[in-house]
């Protein structure tokens, strides 16, 4: 039997969610127009006012938002309430240049929760569960949320954190968790473990909540298959709130996106034409319910497709497919964003030539960054220590950068493949879709 | 004087070295003397050549990375103690030495030790050397 958080909403009839939608939109376009400059002059400039914006049919005479705008706002210039009235930020994991800070009023952090909560109940997750969260916490988003989520729900909260897989097993084994969330490569990584050791039988894990980065239909098989679960996928951004903007019910079959409080739309990113139902291309939300940092149709450069079939579960928030990729250059590796522009910035800073190549795979289960490095005159010396060092260096500085550990490898002038003269600068052997 | 030694960049993949041999054969360059440092995933080709200026040259329109490094080479009795006996001497006088290689020469019953020796070093290190009966080579010696 399915079960729900919010059953009269998760299963609200279609035009009780629209309802909701164009009430909620003409609200928080009012509200944004009126508390958030930067948005009243994209507005202004479009030559849109809020009343204008009657429902969700007008949603496209609105002007998008990109992760630029976040930037150019950077920190306080999206807020669309007092910083007193706020309680939490919770950050993206990019770093300089590419950071995002998003902030929350404590119901913020309960519509985010909510949605937490119905990922967790949806993966079957009661009040007798005991959901283990190994997904980082601090500034990402993926430890807070499923950790409010799953006090939500009542069930016992294991809040672990990421990193120490030993102790990872070994309190998956002493305290009997039935639900892990992570993200799904650290679930393929402990399935491994736990089989290593011979420990299968003493696990008593009967679902996990695995999102942050992509995976193929192949790895949830493996996933399954190693730890004994079911696997469901959760998706969301820090711009939006984190985890829990859409997740996968029992059909496992695509993602329901919480549309009482996310409006999603699919567009052409090329022209910005937004595509009918069913069509692939980026994934655009608008967050209808947010306090402190609302965002009108926002662009995630995720490409995807929506559906609005008949689930089998019973909810009748629309699904959206897993992520196919991205209209960006924007790489997640390990859950953490990368942009070619940043590892870029570190060689350029550290004196090396702008000729590098990334290459992204994924070594059993685990996602590997390799950054080449084409060598050159300057940087050689007879001396083996020098050059170490300097690789060292930049392997240090990149880690500063990214948050994550790249391996450096230094190579011939002008072996970094060219394809038509131009350099292909990034390679991503993973096979994700 | 101080040997020119060419230390070539090689990347660390199959054929990588062969293509070094490749250009000095097509170039009939004659290699007296080579030694392979390795790092973790890169390595440096040491060798001593018969034609520096010809190799340098070839190595740089062949695009190759390398770089012109000054080492001494003395020659050595090619038998047991030959190079203790040398470097008693250098450690006395209190000369690090940054790595060695040796090879035989074309004279008989004669072995040759190639020194790096810290910039500062390799003029005091080749005197002292010499003093003590261990005359550097020169190029045309070689």
């Amino acid at each position: 039997m399915e079960r729900y958080y919010q059953e009269e909403i998760e299963c609200a009839p279609r035009e009780t969610i629209s309802a909701w939608q164009d009430e909620r939109l003409r609200e928080t376009v009012k509200r944004v127009y009126e508390k958030v400059p930067y948005y009243r002059d994209l507005m202004d400039k479009k030559g849109i006012k809020p009343d204008d914006i009657r429902g969700v049919e007008d949603l496209g005479k609105l002007p998008f938002l990109t992760k630029d705008d976040l930037r150019e706002a950077y920190p306080y210039g999206m807020l669309a309430r007092p910083l007193k009235d706020c309680v939490r930020i919770q950050s993206t994991s990019g770093t300089t240049g590419k950071r995002v800070v998003a902030f929350y009023t404590q119901h913020d952090l309960d519509v985010w929760e909510d949605c937490c909560a119905r990922a967790i109940v949806a993966a079957g997750g009661t009040d007798e569960d005991v959901v283990h969260v190994c997904y980082g916490y601090g500034l990402f988003t993926g430890g807070p949320g499923l950790n409010g989520g799953s006090h939500k729900v009542g069930s016992l909260t294991l809040p672990m954190s990421s990193g120490n897989t030993e102790r990872q097993v070994q309190f998956l084994c002493d305290l009997e968790a039935t639900i892990l969330c992570c993200t799904p490569s650290y679930a393929a990584y402990i399935g491994e473990t736990v089989n290593e050791k011979g420990l299968r039988d003493k696990i008593k894990l009967k679902a996990g909540i695995f999102g942050a980065e992509a995976w193929s239909e192949e790895m949830r098989r493996d996933i399954e298959k190693s730890l004994g679960i079911k696997a469901h996928d959760i998706y969301g951004l820090t711009e939006l709130c984190g985890p829990g903007v859409s997740f996968e019910c029992s059909e496992q079959t695509g993602m329901h996106i919480n549309e009482d409080h996310f409006i999603a739309e699919i567009i052409n990113p090329e022209t910005g034409e937004v595509l009918p139902e069913g069509e692939k291309g980026e994934l655009v939300f608008t967050s209808i319910t947010k306090d402190a940092f609302p965002l009108i149709r926002y662009r995630t450069r995720d490409i995807c497709r929506l559906t609005r079939k008949k689930c089998s579960c019973g909810r009748t928030h629309v699904k959206m497919s897993k992520p196919m990729g991205r209209s960006d250059d924007m790489l997640i590796v390990k859950g953490v964003n990368v942009f070619p522009s940043q590892i870029e910035t570190v060689l350029v800073s550290k004196g090396y030539p702008a000729n590098y190549q990334i290459i992204v795979d994924r070594v059993k289960n685990t996602d590997t960054l390799d950054v080449r490095v084409e060598m050159t005159n300057e940087m050689f010396s007879d001396n083996l220590g020098s050059v170490s060092e300097r690789e060292k260096e930049l392997v240090d500085a990149l880690k500063a950068m990214l948050g994550i550990t790249a391996s450096v490898k230094l190579v011939a002038p002008k072996s970094i493949a060219r394809s038509e003269g131009k350099a292909v600068r990034i390679i991503d052997k993973r096979k994700l879709i | 004087m101080p040997l020119k030694q060419l230390s070539v960049f090689i990347e660390n993949r199959p054929g990588s070295i062969a293509e070094v041999a490749r250009l000095l054969r097509d170039n009939s360059i004659d290699m007296r003397a080579l030694s392979l440092a390795d790092a973790r995933d890169y390595g440096i080709l040491r060798i001593i050549v018969n034609d520096v200026y010809k190799s340098s040259t070839v190595f740089k329109n062949s695009g190759f990375i390398f770089k012109i490094t000054p080492v001494v080479g003395v020659p050595l009795k090619d038998s047991a103690g030959g190079l203790a006996d040398a470097l008693d001497i250098l450690g006395a006088a209190e000369i690090n030495i940054e790595y060695l290689y040796a090879f035989t020469g074309k004279q008989e019953s004669k072995a040759y030790v190639i020194f790096r020796f810290p910039d500062k070093d390799i003029e005091r290190a080749s005197r002292i050397l010499a003093e003590n009966g261990y005359s550097p080579i020169t190029e045309e010696e070689l």
